[in-house]
C-alpha cells in the first residue's frame, strides 16, 4: 500500500511504517531485532502487537512512537516522517502526538495522581487554572476523580494504570501507544482497563496501538499483526493485506 | 513549577537515606567551620594588631633582652609618639596546665599604646598606684574566679620564686578580636625584686614596644631605631606589630598547614559521600526520568532534578552545619581559652561554608546527571519494574 493510501474500511492512514530495520549493539556484537517492516495503521484502529517475548514488538512500538530511532526505513505519522527529526524535534513531537501506557503504569512516585496527569501539560502553553481543568476531566474520564489527590503508592494497580491512561489522553494526542498494560494487573482490573482502552477507541476515535502476548487483551482489538523473530509474520484477524512478511 | 516540586519531594523521598547525608554534611561544615576558626584564630593577634605599633627586640633573638637605656633613645626619634617596655614573664599559677600569657609592663605607657583593653579609671588608678597589683583580661578573671583585691600567685620560671600580686583592674576587650586572657603587672615589681637577688639580670627589658605619630612613618621609625643600636653590644630588630606577631604564627605554620589540609580532606570525603548518594539516587529514578523525556521533557529539565536535588540535600546540610557551628564555636573558645583568646566565626568562614556546600552539590551532581541525560528512553524504560 502506498503513503497515504486508504485502508479497506476506507479510513486514512495515521502511521505508515516502510522497510524498517532496527538493531542492538551489544560491544562488538550486533543483534538484530526488526526486520524490513513494512504496515500501514488507520486513524481510529485499535491495533495489537502481538509475539512471543524478543520477537520485537516492544522495540516496534518503540520506534513508531519516536522514543528509540530505527536503523534504516521510515515511519510517517500524520503528516511527520519522525525518523528523521532530531532528538529535540522528536522529544516536541512526542509531548504533541503521541500518548503512553505502559505495563508498569510508570507514574512518578512522588506526584499526586492529578499532578501526574498534569505533567505532560506542563510542556503546553495552557494556563495553570487550563492545565488543572483539563487533568480533572481526564482523570473523570476515568473514574478517578475521587482519588486526585492521592500518590501512587496509595492507588491499587488498576488504578494507577487509570491515571496512567489519564495522562496519556490529557493532551489528546495523535496516537495512544501502550506496551502491555493489562501484564502487572490481575484479570478484573485487566479486563476494565481493556474495556477503557476500547471506549477511548470506539467513542473518542483514538488509535490505539498496543503491545501484548495476552491473547485476551488482544481480542479486545479490532487489527491483530504478530510478530516473530523480528519479522512481521501476519495477520491473526482483521489485519490489512499490504503487510510484508517474508518468512 | 512541576520541576521544583519534584525536585524537592525527590530530596527528601527517602528519608533515612537524605537524612543521614544531611547529617553527614552538617557533621562536615561543622568540622570544616571549626577548623577554619582555628586557623582564624591562630591569626587572630596578626589581624588585630596596629599598624601604628611597631616591636623593638633583641636582633639576635627574642630570648634575649635589650637594656633599659634604650628608652630614652628611642623616645628622641622623630615619629615617636610613645615608648614603653616588658618582659615575658612566664609564670606558673598553681599548675603548669593553668597556661596563660603572662607579662611585666611599664603599666602607664603600655596601657595609653593599648587602648583596646578597657580599664575602669578607679580600677586604673588602683593598678597604677599599686606596685604589686596587676590586671588581668575579663575572660582570664572569669575562669578561675578571681576578684579585685584577690592575691594570686605566680611561680616563677624565668625568674625563680613565687611571685604575689593583687589584682587591681579587670580589663575588657574594646571589640570582639581583644585577647582578655592576658596578665599584666608592673615591670618596677620584678626589677626591684631581681636587683637584690641577681642584679646583673636588672634594668633589662624583653621589648620595647613604640607608638609611632602616623602609620605611614613606621617603616622609617623601625629603620632609624636599628641603626641606632647598630653594632651595638645589643643590636635591635625592630618591626611592626603585625610582622612581630607573623613571626611567632611562621613558628607553628606546619600546623596551620596541616590543619588547612585536613579541613578540604573532610570536604572531599564528604563531597565523596554526596557523590554516592546522587549516583544510587539518580540509579533508581532512571525510570522517573526515562518517563519525563518519553513525555517531552528535555536534557535541560533532568539536569535542573538532579542538580537541584543534589544542592538541596548539601545546602540543607550545610545550614544545618553553619547553625551548629556557633554553640559549638562557644564551647570549643571557652574550654580552650587561654591557647584561643579570640575564636569567633567569622563571616569568611560562613563564607566559606556556602561555597564549600555548593561545590559538593555541584561535583556530585555532574557524572549522575551526565549518565541520566546520556542513557538512552527505551533503556532507562527497560530498568522500570
Amino acid at each position: 500500500m502506498e503513503r497515504g493510501s486508504k485502508s479497506p474500511n476506507d479510513k486514512q492512514n495515521i502511521v505508515e511504517i516502510r522497510n524498517l530495520y532496527k538493531s542492538y549493539h551489544r560491544g562488538s556484537l550486533v543483534v538484530p531485532v526488526l526486520y524490513d517492516i513494512t504496515f500501514d495503521i488507520a486513524a481510529g484502529e485499535f491495533l495489537a502487537l502481538m509475539g512471543p517475548s524478543g520477537s520485537g514488538k516492544t522495540t516496534l512500538l518503540n520506534l513508531l512512537a519516536g522514543i528509540d530511532k530505527a536503523d534504516k526505513g521510515s515511519i510517517r505519522v500524520g503528516d511527520m516522517d519522525i525518523t528523521t527529526l532530531s532528538e529535540t524535534e522528536l522529544a516536541h513531537w512526542r509531548a504533541n502526538h503521541v500518548g503512553f501506557i505502559f505495563q508498569f503504569y510508570n507514574l512518578i512516585p512522588v506526584l499526586k495522581a492529578i499532578e501526574n496527569v498534569e505533567l505532560p501539560l506542563h510542556l503546553t502553553s495552557l494556563s495553570k487554572r487550563e492545565r488543572r481543568e483539563h487533568s480533572e476531566t481526564a482523570l473523570r474520564m476515568v473514574g478517578l476523580e475521587h482519588r486526585m489527590d492521592h500518590y501512587p503508592k496509595e492507588l491499587s494497580g488498576g488504578e494507577q494504570q487509570r491515571v496512567a491512561i489519564a495522562r496519556a489522553i490529557v493532551t489528546d494526542p495523535t496516537i495512544l501507544v501502550a506496551d502491555e498494560p493489562t501484564g502487572d494487573l490481575d484479570r478484573v482490573s485487566a479486563e476494565e482497563i481493556l474495556a477503557m482502552m476500547e471506549r477511548l477507541n470506539a467513542e473518542m476515535g483514538k488509535t490505539i496501538i498496543m503491545v501484548t502476548h495476552d491473547p485476551r487483551a488482544a481480542q479486545h482489538a479490532k487489527i491483530l499483526r504478530h510478530l516473530e523473530k523480528g519479522y512481521l509474520n501476519d495477520t491473526l484477524k482483521g489485519a490489512h493485506d499490504d503487510s510484508q512478511n517474508p518468512l | 513549577m512541576t520541576i521544583l516540586k519534584i525536585l524537592f519531594r525527590n530530596a527528601f523521598h527517602n528519608k533515612l537515606r537524605s537524612g543521614l547525608t544531611i547529617l553527614g554534611i552538617a557533621v562536615a561544615i561543622l568540622a570544616f567551620g571549626l577548623l577554619r576558626t582555628v586557623i582564624s584564630s591562630w591569626y587572630a593577634g596578626v589581624e588585630a594588631a596596629s599598624t601604628s605599633r611597631l616591636v623593638t627586640r633583641n636582633a639576635i633573638s627574642i630570648i634575649f633582652t635589650l637594656p633599659l637605656s634604650y628608652n630614652e633613645k628611642i623616645r628622641q626619634h622623630e615619629g615617636v609618639k610613645m615608648v614603653s617596655y616588658g618582659n615575658w614573664f612566664g609564670g606558673i599559677y598553681i599548675d603548669e596546665k593553668n597556661f596563660f600569657p603572662n607579662f611585666c609592663v611599664e603599666p602607664r605607657t603600655y596601657l595609653e599604646i593599648y587602648p583596646e583593653f578597657v580599664l575602669g579609671p578607679a580600677e586604673k588608678k588602683a593598678f597604677l598606684a599599686d606596685r604589686k597589683g596587676f590586671v588581668a583580661g575579663r575572660k582570664l578573671a572569669a575562669k578561675y574566679g578571681w576578684k579585685i583585691g584577690d592575691t594570686v600567685t605566680l611561680k616563677g620560671t624565668i625568674y625563680p620564686g613565687n611571685w604575689d600580686f593583687v589584682l587591681r583592674g579587670i580589663y575588657k576587650g574594646r571589640d570582639d578580636t581583644t585577647d582578655e586572657t592576658q596578665f599584666y603587672f608592673h615591670w618596677d615589681y620584678l626589677n626591684e625584686t631581681i636587683k637584690k637577688a641577681s642584679a646583673q639580670r636588672a634594668d633589662q627589658v624583653g621589648f620595647y614596644m613604640i607608638a609611632v605619630t602616623r602609620p605611614d612613618l613606621a617603616a622609617d621609625v623601625a629603620l632609624a631605631v636599628d641603626k641606632t643600636f647598630k653594632n651595638s653590644l645589643a643590636e635591635t630588630l625592630t618591626e611592626t606589630e603585625k610582622a612581630f606577631n607573623q613571626g611567632f604564627i611562621a613558628m607553628s605554620g606546619a600546623i596551620v598547614t596541616a590543619i588547612q589540609m585536613v579541613s578540604f580532606v573532610v570536604i572531599i570525603i564528604i563531597m565523596a559521600v554526596v557523590a554516592n548518594t546522587m549516583a544510587m539516587t539518580t540509579r533508581e529514578r532512571i525510570g522517573d526520568y526515562a518517563i519525563m523525556k518519553t513525555l517531552g521533557f528535555g536534557g535541560r529539565d533532568i539536569t535542573v532534578l538532579i542538580f537541584g536535588e543534589s544542592l538541596v540535600i548539601t545546602l540543607t546540610g550545610c545550614f544545618t552545619g553553619m547553625i551548629l557551628t556557633f554553640p559549638a564555636a562557644a564551647a570549643f573558645g571557652q574550654a580552650l581559652a587561654t591557647f584561643f583568646p579570640v575564636f569567633i566565626v567569622s563571616p569568611e568562614t560562613l563564607y566559606l561554608d556556602v561555597l564549600a556546600a555548593l561545590l559538593i552539590g555541584c561535583l556530585a551532581a555532574v557524572i549522575p546527571t551526565r549518565q541520566a541525560i546520556r542513557i538512552g528512553i527505551a533503556d532507562g524504560l527497560r530498568r522500570i519494574g
